[in-house]
């Protein structure tokens, strides 16, 4: 919403300073987005004398004026010299000059005395464009001879007006109104809200053009449409104070008619429509729309009318969309001489709706789907005749109209105590009623009704919010908030939240750089990890790289380390902890911490050489963060794994078959290439919610069992078949004598061609290491032999492995 | 007895003579070996007479004894020596790199949610969650947001896809954190304290503004809390959170559907040379958005307006991470650029608590 100091002024008598306003309206919810003050960016520019114009000694576009300034209407004249190249510079014309020193903002140059081709000149006699206050540069500012000499030129020509620009929240369509402005500045204490002085235009003739309201509409869509034909007007530019208004606020002067409309829309936010009386045939009629009428509009785009969106039609056809755009072909133009002039209160909503579905934003439609005032439809159109007739001649008709004001009448219990109660502000009952009275509110007894032109109020809690907002929420003082129960704070956290705490604090310990990636994925990426299906699928999304809620965080760490690559690193740890959703209803969502390995995972150094990351790599790191997590110790291994794996080098950690906690391994080839990451690449992810959480926490520890006596350990190398898992030789082993054998470690693998050799086709050989602890005396070397023959016995039933001899 | 200082100062000259451990046994062996010249010396005591072994014997023990321990002695600095030796030839070069230890980091968005965990934590407040895609009617209608009110379209909204024959209301992608609040109230009721950081999504991309963020949500509600206590939680989290002595709030009217009266909230800051100050300074900066919840918010979480009543704010949780640690770009927190991560980012062991101070 924009408007200017001046115009504020038609309904504020104020001694207010420009700055005092602006604080205001700020403190008072109406936000000041921007401010344009001329005086300070062209207070400098004063109207001066061209003495003589001489032709420049050594150039012949240039002259060489010498020209009388003042610095104010009373100051000594002094001469200056100035060199020009304007064409219409000559001796004795008036312009506006600018000394050394000034901004000139057309430009964007300070001025600085300068030499021009040898001639000294010290100073600017400016077109309008340098001032930027229109595109013209043809030549310098040419002023009557009456022009004041030494006044500046804002003031002399009428240009000393700042504008404001104010956010208006979505809550306050009155302050879409200058005087509604003007109304709030009054209630704060900032001025008078000067009266509006409304008299209806008595009408001389019954006007040509009906109006009716179709019955489905009358309800709800269209409650009150008002009008009159005023003939005889001569439209043309409109007068200059109104053009110097619509301009400074933004808006191009059109026609006197157009103009007027475009006033009453600002200055009391009444938004109007003027048709050519003599292009509608009939009457009009305002019914909702049969579906795929087309109409023409204003903005010289065709609409196609959907079923219920509301038009006015005459008896061709429809006119205009009703509270939204008018119609080309009933539009006014320099050549009007009837018009018939429209006040309509229109439904918020359905205005909203058809607004949107046509995708017009018009000064209209932002108003109606706000809320205008209903009770100003009638005071709004005499207000509207009055100015076309004083500014375009003619004459009235009489009103005519269909439907009614709708009824608004509402009442709110007003306690003022509230203020106190909920706000913490202690403002005095008398200063209470008299801002709800500034604001136009009606008090009668303990019940105050809102005013017809603020449809926001809609319960005692706005009471207190207007008493508060123009007492000024800078009053308010903080009080302190008890604590919920005396002494230590209890803990806040979930058992989840803390599960990601600590799995993103392990992972940032293991060398790991966290991540946050969009949750929204393009499909194709989606896809390759299992979701892209229609049911993640966005409507509107940013772009295609952004389509689908992404089922997996891995892509979008593949799209970081494929962008890191790019960049020139090679070795990267990255990962996240975050939703991945499973589908498109609320709470398909699950938390993981995944983590990615590309590139070494012991870079080139002086003490070894570089080791690529491999899938034992993401496999200890996941385990790391299920022991964060506090998953349980004694997991299985298995190998059914999501398709985006390596099908060999990958396995799921789960608890029994059916909860899966986590999956790592090498990333399938395809699936890299298809993420543009130059691999081979391992990767990790633990499904955070899946860990059972421990039934009851003890706090004490169970008691330390630690031998006295030496544990002993015996190694064992089997040959086994190469596809025989280490898990089945451990398993197997730690099987031997639960009571004695304390862990069983692998601690070497010799396989592939050179074992082949040795030991045959497809052979491997796997050593381990069987820790046994005595308990109550040293253990004989029979004992140990005899334990020995029992491990080797039941890892040859288990997996037909042999002693390697 | 000439023959024992002749026998004393030979082997002791001997001994200090040997070069290495050889020809230190050598000495020994000459000297006290069984064939050595001393043992045998002794070996002739039995001979002689009582007399002469009286004077003899202590003479002769002395003797052995002295040279053993010369012995002893001059081994032991021979070893001195030859580890000396071996040390001086295993120089190694000090100033190549150690074995290097990964240095992982934490996201400035995580860290600034645990210095909020933290410091509302001590407060009393909890942390609560919902769900990323929520209905509309918890994103907006519960929160007073009318499905045709102009507020509704200033969101920015994404829409989830409706399969053909669904004639729900699309789904959407929560625009902010609020909807939490209304979870919250409906599982736990009131008295209600509690926080819900999280991200959120809008349609929106420029210089400063991308597709999806993170809001943090406050929600106080109790008996008789006021508007005044919202401005001195406000205060409170500022200054511990800016980790400055002062701070100065002010509040400002403004709008928001699910609060009444609303406020949008100003830090008195300063910029100098590109560089924030807070609580000091001529300036405003505005960093949040709050109020007293709205009667019929309180409704739709199930929870009596008559008889409770409280506050709620929100404020950008990337944005105050930019203001605290001087990050220049939003869209850069979601680029994962590794060189960013790492200049911006944070180690694992820096865990905000209170005690130690929020940061390093």
């Amino acid at each position: 919403m924009k408007f200017t100091l001046s115009w504020l002024k038609d309904h504020l008598e104020t001694e207010a300073s420009l700055e005092a306003i602006l604080e205001a309206l700020t403190d008072l919810g109406l936000e000041v987005e921007e401010v344009s003050d001329p005086a300070a960016t062209l207070g400098a520019f004063r109207i001066a004398r061209v003495i003589e114009a001489a032709p420049h000694p050594d150039a012949d576009r240039l002259r060489l004026c010498r020209v009388e300034v003042r610095d104010g209407p009373d100051a000594p004249p002094e001469e200056v010299q100035v060199v020009c190249g304007a064409p219409n510079a000559r001796t004795g014309m008036l312009g506006v000059f600018a000394p050394v020193g000034t901004h000139v903002p057309g430009t964007g140059v300070d001025l600085k005395p300068g030499v021009i081709r040898g001639q000294e000149s010290n100073g600017m006699l400016c077109s309008e464009r340098e001032l930027m206050l229109s595109d013209d540069h043809e030549g310098i500012i040419d002023l009557p001879q009456d022009a004041p000499l030494g006044v500046r030129y804002i003031d002399y020509a009428g240009l000393n007006d700042p504008m404001i620009y104010i956010k208006i929240t979505p809550n306050r369509p009155d302050a879409l109104g200058v005087r509604g402005v003007a109304r709030d500045l009054a209630a704060r204490g900032l001025g008078r809200l000067k009266p509006l002085d409304i008299a209806p235009v008595p009408g001389s003739f019954d006007s040509p053009i009906g109006v009716s309201i179709d019955p489905a509409l009358k309800d709800k869509g269209c409650p009150l449409f008002a009008g009159r034909v005023i003939r005889g007007v001569k439209n043309g530019p409109s007068p200059d104070w109104l053009q110097k208004r619509l301009r400074a606020i933004g808006l191009r002067p059109i026609s006197a008619l157009v103009d007027i409309t475009n006033f009453f829309t600002f200055d009391l936010n009444r938004p109007l429509h003027v048709f050519d009386a003599d292009k509608v045939q009939g009457g009009l009629r305002i019914h909702p729309a049969q579906g795929g009428e087309e109409l023409l509009a204003l903005d010289e785009k065709t609409y196609a009318l959907a079923p219920g969106q509301m038009v006015i039609s005459d008896d061709t056809g429809p006119e205009s969309i009703a509270g939204i755009m008018g119609g080309e072909h009933s539009g006014c133009t320099e050549d009007t001489v009837n018009v018939f002039l429209e006040s309509a209160f229109w439904d918020p909503i359905t205005i909203a709706a058809t607004g949107r579905a046509l995708k017009i934003n018009s000064d209209a439609r932002y108003r109606f789907e706000r809320g205008v005032d209903p009770e100003f439809t009638l005071p709004g159109l005499e207000l509207a005749t009055r100015m076309v007739l004083d500014i375009c001649g003619g004459e009235a008709s009489g009103v005519v109209m269909d439907g009614a004001v709708p009824d608004h009448a509402r009442s709110y219990r007003f306690d003022p105590a509230d203020v106190g109660r909920i706000v913490g502000m202690d403002i005095p009952e008398a200063e209470q009623r008299a801002t709800l009275d500034a604001l136009g509110f009606r008090l009668e007894g303990d019940q105050a009704h809102p005013p017809s032109w603020r449809p926001d109020i809609l319960g005692s809690a706005d009471l207190v919010e207007e008493i508060a907002r123009i007492a000024s929420l800078s009053r308010l003082q903080g009080a302190p908030l008890p604590r919920v129960a005396p002494g230590v704070p209890r803990p806040i956290l979930t058992p989840l939240q803390k599960r990601e705490g600590a799995a993103r604090r392990q992972l940032a310990a293991l060398g790991y750089n966290e991540c946050v990636t969009y949750s929204f994925i393009d499909q194709a990426s989606a896809a390759l990890f299992g979701g892209g299906d229609d049911s993640v699928m966005l409507q509107n999304p940013i772009s295609s790289e952004m389509s689908h809620m992404r089922p997996d965080l891995l892509p979008g760490l593949l799209q970081a380390a494929a962008r890191n690559q790019a960049r020139g690193a090679k070795d990267l740890a990255l990962f996240e902890v975050g939703p991945a959703f499973s589908g498109g209803e609320p709470g398909e969502q699950a938390i993981h911490a995944t983590g990615l390995l590309v590139g070494a995972a012991a870079g080139r150094d002086p003490h070894g050489s570089l080791r690529r990351a491999d899938l034992y790599d993401a496999k200890a790191d996941a385990e790391a963060v299920l022991a964060a997590i506090g998953a349980p110790e004694k997991l299985q291994i298995t190998r059914d794994v999501p398709g985006w794996f390596h099908p060999g080098r990958s396995g799921r950690i789960g608890l029994g078959p059916k909860l899966g906690l986590a999956v790592f391994g090498e990333l399938h080839p395809k699936v890299l290439r298809a993420m543009d990451v130059k691999g081979p690449a391992v990767a990790f992810s633990v499904w955070l919610e899946n860990p059972p959480q421990p039934r009851k926490r003890s706090l004490a520890r169970p008691a330390l069992q630690a031998s006295d006596l030496q544990p002993v350990e015996r190694d064992f190398a089997f040959v086994l078949d190469a596809q025989v898992e280490a898990a089945a030789v451990v398993n197997a082993a730690a099987g031997a004598d639960k009571a004695l054998i304390d862990g069983v470690r692998v601690f070497d693998e010799f396989t592939g061609e050179a074992a082949s050799a040795q030991m045959g086709e497809g052979r491997k050989s796997l050593a381990i290491t069987v820790r046994l602890q005595p308990r109550q005396r040293t253990l004989t070397e029979a004992e140990i032999e005899a334990v020995s023959d029992k491990i080797v016995a039941k890892v040859q039933k288990a997996t037909g492995g042999v002693l390697r001899g | 007895m000439d023959g024992i200082s002749e026998l004393r100062a030979r082997y002791l000259d001997q001994v200090a003579g040997a070069a290495d451990a050889d020809a230190l046994e050598a000495v020994r062996l000459a000297a006290l070996g069984k064939k050595g010249e001393i043992s045998l010396k002794m070996r002739e005591l039995g001979r002689m007479t009582p007399e002469e072994r009286q004077t003899a014997g202590p003479a002769l023990n002395g003797l052995k004894a002295e040279i053993d321990s010369a012995l002893r002695a001059r081994r032991a600095a021979l070893e001195d020596a030859a580890l000396d030796a071996r040390l001086q030839a295993e120089w190694l070069d000090v100033t190549l790199p150690g074995r290097p230890r990964p240095r992982g980091s934490i996201h400035p968005v995580s860290q600034v949610m645990d210095e909020l965990t933290a410091i509302f934590g001590d407060m009393g407040f909890s942390v609560a969650e919902g769900p990323q895609i929520e209905s509309d009617w918890y994103n907006f209608d519960a929160l007073n947001i009318a499905p045709e009110h102009p507020a509704r379209q200033e969101h920015d909204t994404f829409f989830m896809h409706r399969a053909a024959g669904d004639n729900r209301p699309p789904h959407v992608l929560r625009t902010h954190t609020s909807p939490v609040q209304i979870r919250a109230m409906q599982d736990q009721g009131a008295p209600l304290r509690v926080i819900a950081p999280g991200r959120v999504y809008r349609m929106d991309m420029d210089q400063t503004h991308a597709p999806m963020f993170h809001q943090v949500e406050g929600l106080a509600i109790d008996r008789a809390i006021t508007m005044a206590q919202l401005k001195w939680t406000l205060e409170e989290f500022c200054r511990a959170f800016f980790e400055v002595d002062e701070v100065e709030l002010r509040f400002r009217a403004s709008h928001f559907p699910f609060t009444e009266p609303s406020a949008e909230v100003d830090i008195r800051c300063s910029w100098a040379d590109g560089q924030l100050r807070i609580g000091e300074g001529d300036s405003w900066m505005e960093i949040l958005g709050s109020g007293m919840v709205h009667p019929h918010v309180l409704r739709a979480g199930g929870i009596d307006p008559e008889q409770w009543q409280g506050f709620a704010f929100g404020m950008g949780i990337d944005r105050i991470a930019m203001l605290k640690y001087g990050i220049p770009d939003l869209r850069a927190f979601f680029d994962s650029d590794l060189r960013w991560l790492r200049h911006y980012g944070f180690a694992a062991l820096d865990l905000p608590d209170l005690p130690g101070g929020l940061s390093r």
